[in-house]
This record gives structure tokens, C-alpha cells and sequence, in this order.
């Protein structure tokens, strides 16, 4: 019985690490240009088709698919914020939202278009199925991969924003854009690169989604729900605290999904919203 | 005012009046088929009003909306099949009932600012949702259809019961309308539109913009649960991802209040005509559909943020439906200008 709990915990924290790298992109466009990407979990959707169709017309495996894939997403959310976010940013928040919700309609759609309605999943070949034995405890290869990546992504974002140039150019301007302005700092340049690395993160958390669960067009939502409940958990603007939410949330989804699927999914809401209402600055603030 | 803008306002509003006596008379002329379009129109139209009132007006944007549509449609059916109350009275039970959960609702949404609480009014519609599959009684995930004897109290034969279901329509819009635009002209809305303007000024002059914001939250929610208890009826089936539905009462009135105008009163009624002039034309075209819709939307929001309307407006340079009030003669005589 204990074993049994044990085991669900390690697998609900282990799925924590995944939508801790769906949330990494988000936490990153909400602490630098304030606003909350509607179709963010909609981008994550449309790379994971990218990568699926990458990989198959290529005859590669998805992995190398994803390097490929990378510098695209990072070209992708660089134009994506100097095209058309960046006319929109500023002071009225009711702009970006709605701006990006349309967005998310016609990713969605757009998918349905192309792809039809059928649910997909990514292979890495056997990586998907192999797994570890840690002490009585057998964990698959993958989750423990995604997790450690959760982990590396968390310490290189923080280093990418806290030791860098390209990092202190982004606080500046996510601090206050008309004193970055003029002291000669680009910001719409500095947007585009931030929303770029939001690009990046999209892909990863694309790329993993794809390996470990299924996926249709209309996934979505649900993505950037969880990417949202992980963010608020952790507490705006801590990378880390993005990581602790993550891992409350996939252990909360773990513990539902004994009961049944939808328990799955509302036992994670009913867990966000009871932190949220008894800690609503998150559980790692950062200011 | 120049006086072609005058005649272009009186002109405008005379389309208005036209309109709406042909809506007070459709139920001679249209047919069956004619009248549920209507109905939907309607429906959809006092959706609109509200999101408009929330988003335009009180800075609430919410992607949650369909929340309280679902709870009025369950509770409709709670209340009429599982309860046996009157169909007319199960109406108030469906207003109440949205009222009831906007007041929890409201410990999380007005936790949360601005573009977080998007994204948190979704989080509790999916709660709802979820619930909804989960209560006994309802067909769980599968939802259960309204028993005929139920419907049969609204006329025994499908005409009569399609203009009695009209005219509820049409009562439910008329009241929304009203009671929305004399919201807007109270000091509530005065107050609404000073912050909108100018927050802080706002601010010092006195405007208390929480209770503002949540008498617009609460206002909303007893019209969403009605519009939700008449489309059951119309439908005839509650399941929760059809009475839920995020794209029926959410996305589509958004797209119709950005694209016809947000924060003004013209501009919903605007957006949810275009809205049902081009399904005609668009709602075959599937998935297309609402790409276009979606293009349109951001479209419009990089042209001009106030919409259609917006537009108009400055074609015809005036309000057809004022909601602003004109500072009279004489007020503010004797100060200086700026002092």
C-alpha cells in the first residue's frame, strides 16, 4: 500500500518536471513582457506536429528532429514578437490577450486543417520504453530524463537571465522599457530575443509532451492551463518556484488519476485553486 | 456637431428602432426555422452585452464566461426535471443559482489582475465543467435530454413553443440591454469609464473601483445562467461540453465584441449581427470558419481597437447609444481651466 503511494508520488513528481518545462516559456513572457500568451499551450500543440512531421518526412529520430527544430521555434517567436506582439504591447494588457487568443483559435484550427482530429503521440524509439530500477521503485527513462531537464533548464534559464548580458538587457527592459529605451537598450530587439527563448522552451516542452502523452489539435488549452496553474503556484517571476509548482501539480494529477481520468485533471485544478485562495503570491515568490 | 452628423446619427438610430420592432414583430412574419435563428441571435446577442460590460467597461477579461451559461443550464434542469418546480420559476432558479456560484467565483478572480485572470476565470470554468460530469442526475459525462413534458409547457405545438421561447429570448435581451446601459449611465458606470480613462485621476476624484468591478461581475451572472436555461430549452440537452461550451459562449462573443467594438454599447450588437450574417455564408466552411473570424479579430484590434464601431463612429461623429453624459451649460463655470 505504502509502496503503492510511494510509487504514484515519484510519478506524479517526475510528470512535474514536464509541465514544469511547458510552464519555463510562459513564466518567462509574463515575467518580461507582462502579459499571458493565450495560444501558448497552442504553440506547444503546433511545434509537437512540426516535430512529428519533421521527423517522418526526414526518417530521423525526434530527438534530432528537435535540434533541427530549435532554431526555428527561436526564429519563429523572434518574428512572431517583432511582427505582430510588439504592436501591441504596453500598457493596455487587454490588447496582447486578445491579440494572442485569436492567435490560439487559428493555431487549433488551423492544425484541424492541416492534420484532421486524430490524437498523435511522438517515438524516440526505445527510449520510450525503457525504464530503471531504483531501489524497489522502477521509474521509465524518459520521465527521469524530462525531469532532469526540467532541472537543467531551470539553472540555465536563471543563468541566462541573471549572468548574462542578453539577461540583464531583458530585466532592464522588463523592469521598466522607457528607462531601458534610454540608455540605449533595443527593446523591441530585447523582446523579440526573449520571446525567442520562449520559442526555445516551447519546442523542448514540445518535443517531451510528445513523447510521453497523446496529442490532437485541440490539446491546447488544456496545456496552457496547466502552464498557468504552474506559474501562479510557483510564484510570479521564480524560475524555481515554476519547478515546485510543477511538481505539486503533477503529484495532485497523479493522486486523482487513481479515481479516474477527469479526477485526473480536476484534482489539479481543486489543488491549484486551494493553494492559490491560501497563498495567492505562490509558493516561491520572488519579490 | 455639423449637421450631416446630426442627420447620419438620427439615421442610425432610426436603423435601431427599425430593428428593433422588427425583432418585437418577428414572430408574425418568420417562420419556425426563422424564429430559432432569432432565438440564437438573441441568446448569443445578451452574451455579448455581458462579456462587453466585463472586458470594455470593468477590466474584468474573462475566457470563463461559459461557466455561468452551463451552470444555468444545469440548474435549469435541476430545478424543472430533478425538482419538479414550474418551468417559469425554474428560470429564477437558474439566475440564482449563476448568482450564487459568481460569489465564490469572485475570491479568484479578483485575486488575479489583469491578464492572469484570463486565464483563472477559465481554471474555475473548467472546474464547473468537470463537476457538471461528475453530479448524479445530470447523465454525468454524457448529459441527458429535457423530457418532452417539459418542454410542452411552453406550447403544445413546435410553432407556439418556438415563439414562447422566442419572446423569453426576446425579454431576456430587452433586459439586458436596458439594464446594462442604465448600469453604464449610473455612477457606477461613470465611475467605470473615469478609470478607464484615466486610472489614478479616477482614483483621487473617489471612484471605488473594486465595488464597481464587482457589482459588473455579479451583474453578469444572473443574464449568463437565463441565456444558458433558454438555449437548454432550445436545445432541449444539457452534457456538459455542449452547456459548457468555450467556443459557443465564449470565444465566438469575444470575437464578436472585438470585431463589432469593444466598450461601447453599439459595438456587441454590431459584431453579433456580422457574426450571424457571415455563419450563413462561413459555417460550412468548417474549421475555416473560425480562422477567419480569428484573422478578423486580430485584424481589426491592429486597425482599430474600438472595432467596427470604433469606426463608424467616426464616419457618423456620435454615439447612437449614448452611455457618456454631456457636461451641462455652465458646468465647472467659474474655475479656470486645469485648476
Amino acid at each position: 500500500m505504502l509502496a503503492t503511494y510511494l510509487n504514484l508520488v515519484v510519478q506524479g513528481v517526475l510528470l512535474g518536471g514536464l509541465y514544469a518545462i511547458f510552464a519555463l516559456g510562459l513564466s518567462l513572457s509574463v515575467g518580461v513582457m507582462r502579459f499571458v500568451n493565450i495560444a501558448h499551450g497552442d504553440f506547444i500543440v503546433l511545434v509537437s506536429f512540426l516535430l512529428l512531421t519533421v521527423a517522418t518526412a526526414l526518417h530521423i529520430n525526434v530527438l534530432l528532429a528537435l535540434l533541427l527544430v530549435i532554431p526555428l521555434a527561436f526564429a519563429g517567436g523572434y518574428l512572431l514578437q517583432r511582427i505582430l506582439l510588439q504592436r501591441v504591447v504596453g500598457e493596455n494588457v487587454l490588447l496582447p490577450l486578445l491579440v494572442t487568443f485569436g492567435l490560439s483559435i487559428i493555431v487549433q484550427n488551423g492544425l484541424l486543417q492541416g492534420f484532421g482530429a486524430d490524437t498523435r503521440t511522438l517515438s524516440a524509439g526505445r527510449l520510450d520504453t525503457s525504464s530503471l530500477q531504483i531501489g524497489g521503485l522502477y521509474v521509465g527513462v524518459l520521465p527521469v530524463a524530462t525531469f532532469v531537464l526540467a532541472i537543467v533548464l531551470v539553472l540555465g534559464l536563471e543563468w541566462l537571465l541573471y549572468r548574462s548580458r542578453i539577461g540583464a538587457g531583458i530585466r532592464a527592459v522588463a523592469d521598466d522599457v522607457a528607462a531601458a529605451n534610454l540608455i540605449g537598450l533595443s527593446s523591441a530587439r530585447i523582446y523579440a530575443i526573449a520571446m525567442g527563448i520562449v520559442g526555445v522552451t516551447v519546442a523542448i516542452a514540445a518535443c517531451f509532451m510528445g513523447l510521453r502523452m497523446n496529442f490532437d489539435p485541440t490539446s491546447g488549452p488544456s496545456r496552457l492551463l496547466v502552464a498557468f496553474e504552474v506559474v501562479v503556484l510557483g510564484g510570479l517571476g521564480s524560475l524555481r518556484g515554476t519547478l515546485l509548482g510543477g511538481i505539486v501539480l503533477g503529484i495532485a494529477q497523479t493522486l486523482g488519476g487513481q479515481i479516474d481520468g477527469a479526477w485526473q485533471v480536476l484534482a489539479g485544478h481543486l489543488v491549484f485553486l486551494a493553494i492559490f485562495l491560501l497563498r495567492p503570491q505562490g509558493l516561491l515568490p520572488r519579490y | 456637431m455639423r449637421r450631416h452628423q446630426h442627420l447620419s446619427i438620427a439615421g442610425g438610430r432610426a436603423v435601431l428602432a427599425v430593428a428593433a420592432l422588427a425583432l418585437l414583430a418577428a414572430p408574425t412574419f418568420l417562420d419556425a426555422g426563422g424564429l430559432t435563428v432569432l432565438t440564437e441571435f438573441l441568446c448569443l446577442l445578451v452574451l455579448a452585452l455581458m462579456w462587453n460590460l466585463l472586458a470594455g467597461y470593468a477590466d474584468i477579461v474573462t475566457v470563463g464566461q461559459h461557466a455561468f451559461v452551463g451552470v444555468g443550464a444545469y440548474a435549469f434542469y435541476g430545478a424543472v426535471v430533478l425538482l419538479g418546480v414550474d418551468p417559469y420559476l425554474a428560470f429564477g432558479a437558474a439566475a440564482l443559482t449563476a448568482f450564487v456560484i459568481a460569489l465564490p467565483a469572485m475570491l479568484i478572480v479578483f485575486r488575479l489582475r489583469a491578464a492572469y485572470l484570463a486565464v483563472g476565470t477559465w481554471v474555475v470554468a473548467e472546474v464547473l465543467m468537470l463537476i457538471a460530469g461528475k453530479l448524479p442526475g445530470f447523465g454525468f459525462g454524457s448529459g441527458v435530454s429535457l423530457p418532452v413534458r417539459v418542454a410542452r409547457e411552453f406550447g403544445a405545438r413546435p410553432d407556439a413553443r418556438f415563439a414562447t421561447i422566442y419572446w423569453l429570448a426576446f425579454a431576456l435581451a430587452a433586459a439586458a440591454f436596458a439594464s446594462t446601459w442604465l448600469l453604464l449611465r449610473s455612477r457606477i458606470g461613470l465611475g467605470l469609464m473615469a478609470m478607464r480613462d484615466n486610472e489614478e485621476a479616477a482614483g483621487a476624484m473617489g471612484v471605488h473601483l473594486v465595488r464597481a468591478r464587482i457589482v459588473c461581475f455579479l451583474w453578469t451572472a444572473p443574464f449568463l445562467g437565463l441565456a444558458g436555461a433558454i438555449i437548454t430549452l432550445q436545445k432541449l440537452r444539457i452534457s456538459p461540453p455542449a452547456s459548457f461550451s468555450i467556443i459557443d459562449w465564449t470565444v465566438f462573443v469575444i470575437f464578436n465584441v472585438v470585431i463589432g467594438g469593444i466598450g461601447s454599447l453599439e459595438g456587441p450588437i454590431l459584431g453579433t449581427v456580422l457574426f450571424f450574417l457571415l455563419r450563413e455564408y462561413l459555417a460550412q466552411l468548417g474549421t475555416w470558419h473560425l480562422i477567419i473570424l480569428g484573422t478578423l479579430s486580430i485584424a481589426v484590434i491592429l486597425i482599430e481597437p474600438r472595432g467596427l464601431w470604433g469606426l463608424l463612429r467616426r464616419a457618423l461623429g456620435g454615439d447612437l447609444i449614448p452611455v457618456s453624459h454631456r457636461a451641462r451649460p455652465g458646468f465647472g463655470a467659474g474655475r479656470k481651466p486645469g485648476a
